[in-house]
């Protein structure tokens, strides 16, 4: 059931340059069910500006009824979110979206996640349900630089985990695909979230596999009605047939949709 | 709510708020929040006669007060509209406002005549304003004549009361006001959105993939406002008012210039639950102004006393 509730803020830290962690509490958490949701956050209490920003969940705490976030504050409106203080109260509306299927991945198996920076925080909610099923699981964490890698030690505790930076200030140099080409990684199933190039990439090198992609698009409603984010479908190219990343997505088998 | 229950051409509602046309889909995603029931009218997405896809994305684009889109009529094509939505629908107690909207003559022509057939359809509003289609749709909106014609035509095959949606981008509103009233018009609906851009600072190109979109929101309520204010003097036509209302006091405003009935499209991208919190809002507001009715608001703006 999707709520739009008042959650009060229990804490914000900033974990890396411009990159924040919010944890929120709020009665919505009891829908939160599935690794890869997203939330549409309002972040002023006024018309400007105006529209709900598309934030994932990262962690959700069930006991405690709260949830984090981690998010990139780069335009004015996850700038103004960055600057909200415990005890502040932020409008959420969700849980939205489909989410990773974790029963894709059988006790046993391995699977693959990987994230490209601002798409790495769906992966650690994800990643914990994957161990709790007794999957084992291998990080792959792509970033621009060092000053921006967050949660490499969260993933590591959980499993194997490599970091690639494009500029090599950390980790491997060079990008995700190169870690997992190079390293002969193995795997029966690959979660993704991240920029559309590295998504493309790994739907071409692995077609003969299980692989999930969560996608992103400039959202209106965020709930499937105004149409803002549709995508075409992959055996209709140019013709009429649609998903919707809000509310058909935002994760995706890969080969469903046009990337 | 007596004071809020209201009468139009071919519409009987229990309150004067209803969802603008493409802000609302055809009902579905918010009947999970609300009961549909509990809205005055529903303004569906427009229908064209055959599928439509639409505008590659980015479709949207966030401005000051405001928001562009370029969403290019998406919609399932009359036939699947007038067999799925529309019986979906009519399982709530809320008359449908079909919004109509073509690339000519005939594709008007042959969805109104087919859509004003289905039972829950209480009015059409026929969408000649639409800023986002490449062929069409702005011509028959800023063309007088043009307008009139096809107004015409349209009220001679619809079975139910036909609106007409004006479009802001033109020089003289009042002018296609009264075209469409000499071409049959039973009412109007305004305003649509306002042709815009925005350019990303990185690429230095247009952010929305269609270059140029409709702006709509708060930004725009002022100039509604004024175009109502003029347009409900110059013409008998009632007026369902549009553009930026996020709140009770918007739609008195509405009231004010000239409307007798309020949409609201954005903000319900902003707040889901808006139009029930309005409607619950509405009979103390027009209570606390001194009106039995609100009614009595309509055009107060210019009327005497
Ligand atoms: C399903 C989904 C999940 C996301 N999860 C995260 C996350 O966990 N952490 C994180 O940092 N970011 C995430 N994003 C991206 C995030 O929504 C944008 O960074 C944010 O909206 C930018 O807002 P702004 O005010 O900083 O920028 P502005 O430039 O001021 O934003 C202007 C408008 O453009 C939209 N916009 C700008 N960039 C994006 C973008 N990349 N994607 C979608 N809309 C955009 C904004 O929502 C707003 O409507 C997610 C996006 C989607 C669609
Ligand atoms: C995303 C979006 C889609 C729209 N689609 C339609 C449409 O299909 N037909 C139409 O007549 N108007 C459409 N409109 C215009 C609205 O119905 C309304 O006239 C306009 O947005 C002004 O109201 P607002 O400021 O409350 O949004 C659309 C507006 C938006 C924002
Ligand atoms: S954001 Fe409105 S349909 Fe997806």
């Amino acid at each position: 059931m999707i709520k739009k509730e008042l959650c009060q803020i229990v804490s914000q830290a900033e974990i890396a340059e411009h990159i924040f962690k919010l944890t929120l509490q709020g009665e919505l958490v009891r829908e939160m069910n599935e690794p890869g949701q997203f939330v549409h956050l309002k972040v002023s209490d006024y018309a400007e500006p105006l529209l709900r920003r598309p934030i994932s969940i990262s962690d959700i705490n069930k006991d405690e009824n709260q949830f984090t976030m981690i998010y990139r504050a780069e335009g004015r409106g996850t700038a103004l979110l960055s600057e909200r203080k415990p005890g502040d109260f932020v409008d959420v509306l969700g849980p939205l979206g489909n989410a990773f299927p974790i029963e894709a991945a059988s006790t046993g198996e391995t699977a693959l996640l990987v994230g490209g920076g601002i798409g790495v925080p769906p992966l650690y909610e994800l990643s914990k349900r994957l161990v709790k099923r007794g999957v084992k699981v291998i990080h792959v964490l792509g970033f621009q630089s060092e000053n921006v890698v967050f949660y490499d030690e969260d993933f590591t505790k959980l499993g194997e985990t490599y970091v690639a930076t494009v500029d090599g200030s950390y980790g491997t140099k060079g990008f995700v695909t190169n870690i997992i080409e190079d390293r002969k990684l193995t795997f029966d199933v690959l979660y993704s979230c991240g920029p559309t190039p590295m998504l493309k990439a790994l739907e071409n090198n692995y077609k003969d596999k299980k692989v999930y992609l969560s996608l992103e698009e400039r959202m209106g409603c965020g709930i499937g009605a105004c149409f803002a984010c549709v995508c075409h479908t992959a055996d209709d190219p140019s013709g009429h047939t649609y998903k919707k990343v809000c509310s058909d997505g935002p994760v995706f088998k890969a080969g469903e949709v046009l990337l | 709510m007596k004071s809020l229950q209201i009468s139009l051409p071919g519409l009987e509602l229990k309150n004067p708020i209803m969802p603008a046309s493409g802000c609302f889909g055809f009902g579905r995603e918010f009947s999970q929040l609300f009961d549909l029931s509990l809205l005055g009218a529903i303004m569906i997405k427009a229908t064209t006669f055959e599928p439509r896809f639409g505008n590659p994305t980015p479709r949207v684009a966030e401005t000051t007060a405001g928001m562009l889109n370029a969403i290019g009529l998406q919609n399932p094509g009359l036939e699947k509209v007038m067999n799925e939505e529309l019986p979906w629908l009519d399982q709530f107690d809320v008359p449908i406002i079909a919004n109509v909207a073509g690339s000519q003559e005939e594709d008007y022509i042959a969805v109104a005549k087919d859509i004003s057939k289905a039972p829950n359809v209480h009015a059409l509003e026929l969408n000649i304003s639409c800023p986002n289609v490449k062929t069409g749709g702005i011509a028959f909106g800023t063309i007088p004549e043009v307008a009139k014609i096809l107004t015409k035509k349209v009220k001679e095959v619809s079975e139910v009361p036909v609106y007409v949606k004006l479009s802001p981008n033109v020089t003289n509103i009042v002018e296609m006001a009264r075209a469409v009233e000499d071409g049959g018009a039973d009412g109007l609906t305004m305003i649509n959105t306002l042709v815009g851009m925005r350019i990303d600072l990185k690429t230095g190109k247009p952010i929305l993939a269609n270059k140029t979109g409709g702006l709509s929101g708060p930004a725009i309520k002022p100039i509604a406002i004024r175009m109502i204010h003029e347009v409900s003097q110059h013409v008998s036509l009632p007026i369902i008012g549009m553009g930026g209302v996020q709140s009770a006091e918007d739609v008195i405003e509405y009231y004010y210039a000239g409307a007798s009935a309020v949409a609201v499209g954005t903000a319900n991208f902003v707040d889901p639950f808006v139009c029930p919190t309005i409607i619950e809002e509405l009979p103390e507001l027009v209570r606390s102004l001194g009106f039995e009715h609100i009614s009595e608001c309509t055009g107060r703006s210019w009327k005497n006393g």
